[in-house]
């Protein structure tokens, strides 16, 4: 049971750091605004939750865990509204998306739909 | 840098990363306070600003050199100064031999509270926390006399939600959502400061920074039909009355100002129940004075927004 546990929570631990990883690469290498939005939204919810899934495991019963699930509620909502409400403020402020350049009349439905 | 919103935004990121340092040094307390304060609520203030005075820095008129100057000249003497300091950490240092050691090795048995950081400032250095809350409260007066609302403005804005939020769904839901929470753990971190990090003025900021999210998501009008503005002037006059309140009843009880130990029978629970109070008091002027500075920055963008229409 012990090692059934251990080996969960690094499965979800590497693929949570992955994601980071893969995050601020996406970050740093992207072509624009939106494109990059979507990699660090991924640093937020997905790295960030895997990780605190697998300190769940490491965890075990008790008001850690709490404190974890709580964690984790408040930086997965808190990091999709975020990620939200800047691409919505870029966009709005006439920033267009990069397949959108150019073609001025469809640029008005460029809202991507953006996967967290 | 010209866009002073970039300017806001680096300070709250330095202001995180500094919270992060005081982590690390394990001064959770005053981390806990640097990022409520220093990276949540002065950011929004400044952005409140930002909002009334225009995003971009004018042409300037002084010479940029001799700023720079002057900052070089005073940061290297500062750095000269700090080559006298004792060594990081190390134990002979000034501020582990004069009062610290008594802090730590007694707080337990004349305090009883087991964060020795809420027993030094509200009980040992009560008195600086008492001239730390005036303050805030002083701070808070300057804006409401600074910064008047007409009776017009007031009428005109009744019952108006701002036009871009509404849109903002999303935003609304999960600040929706997000609200109880961030009050319960307000409540939480105000009630708990005794036994972890955080206090009265962590409480008050983050309560306040609920309130304001909620406000400027729904409205000022909807954000003032809970916290009426006279109501939050007299709450923030009461939380600093409560907190010398209790420093007199101290002296009606035969103690000194603010001793507690006359509060109860047992000095350690005449500590507890003064620290409790005190707290409180803290907390309620910090959130009251927090607010009201939103209200008023946030009346003056919507006396603007009227009057350019």
């Amino acid at each position: 049971m012990e090692i059934l546990l251990d080996i969960l929570s690094w499965i979800f631990l590497v693929t949570g750091s992955f994601f980071c990883l893969t995050g601020a690469l996406g970050l740093f290498r992207f072509p624009d605004f939106f494109s990059r939005i979507h990699a660090a939204s991924l640093t937020d919810t997905l790295g960030a939750s895997l990780i605190l899934i697998g300190l769940m495991f490491q965890a075990g019963w008790g008001i850690v865990l709490a404190k974890l699930i709580m964690i984790l509620f408040f930086s997965i909502f808190a990091g999709m509204t975020a990620s939200h409400a800047m691409a919505k403020a870029a966009l709005k402020s006439g920033l267009q998306p990069l397949e959108f350049k150019g073609k001025n009349e469809q640029g008005q439905e460029g809202e991507q739909p953006s996967k967290p | 840098m010209k866009d002073l919103f970039a300017v806001v935004m680096l300070t709250g990121i330095y202001s995180l990363l500094t919270a992060s340092l005081f982590l690390d040094l394990d001064a959770v307390d005053v981390a806990f306070t640097e990022a409520s304060v220093g990276a949540g609520i002065s950011t929004l203030l400044m952005l409140a600003t930002l909002k009334l005075v225009g995003r971009f820095e004018r042409h300037t008129r002084y010479k940029p050199a001799l700023a720079l100057g002057v900052v070089l000249v005073t940061g290297s003497l500062l750095v000269y100064g700090t080559l006298d300091m004792p060594h990081f950490g190390s134990a002979d240092a000034p501020v582990h031999q004069h009062v610290a050691p008594r802090y730590l090795n007694d707080s337990m048995a004349e305090i009883g509270v087991p964060n020795v950081v809420t027993s030094v400032l509200a009980s040992y250095r009560g008195y600086d926390t008492l001239g730390e809350i005036l303050v805030v409260f002083t701070a808070g007066i300057g804006v409401i006399s600074l910064l008047r609302v007409s009776r017009r403005t007031k009428k005109d804005s009744r019952k108006k939600v701002p036009v871009d939020m509404q849109q903002q769904i999303i935003l609304r839901i999960v600040a929706k959502m997000m609200l109880p929470p961030i009050l319960i753990f307000a409540l939480y971190v105000q009630f708990h400061g005794d036994y972890g990090p955080g206090g009265g003025f962590q409480a008050g900021v983050i309560f306040a920074a609920g309130i304001i999210l909620y406000t400027m998501l729904f409205g000022l009008s909807s954000g003032q039909r809970v916290f009426k503005p006279v109501v939050l002037e007299l709450l923030s006059a009461l939380g600093i009355l409560l907190y010398a309140g209790v420093g007199v009843a101290c002296l009606l009880l035969g103690g000194n100002f603010l001793e507690y130990n006359v509060l109860r029978h047992d000095p350690v629970h005449g500590q507890h129940l003064g620290i409790l109070l005190v707290e409180l008091g803290v907390g309620i002027t910090v959130a009251s004075v927090m607010i009201t500075i939103f209200f008023k920055f946030t009346w003056r963008t919507v006396k603007h927004k009227y009057k350019n229409e």
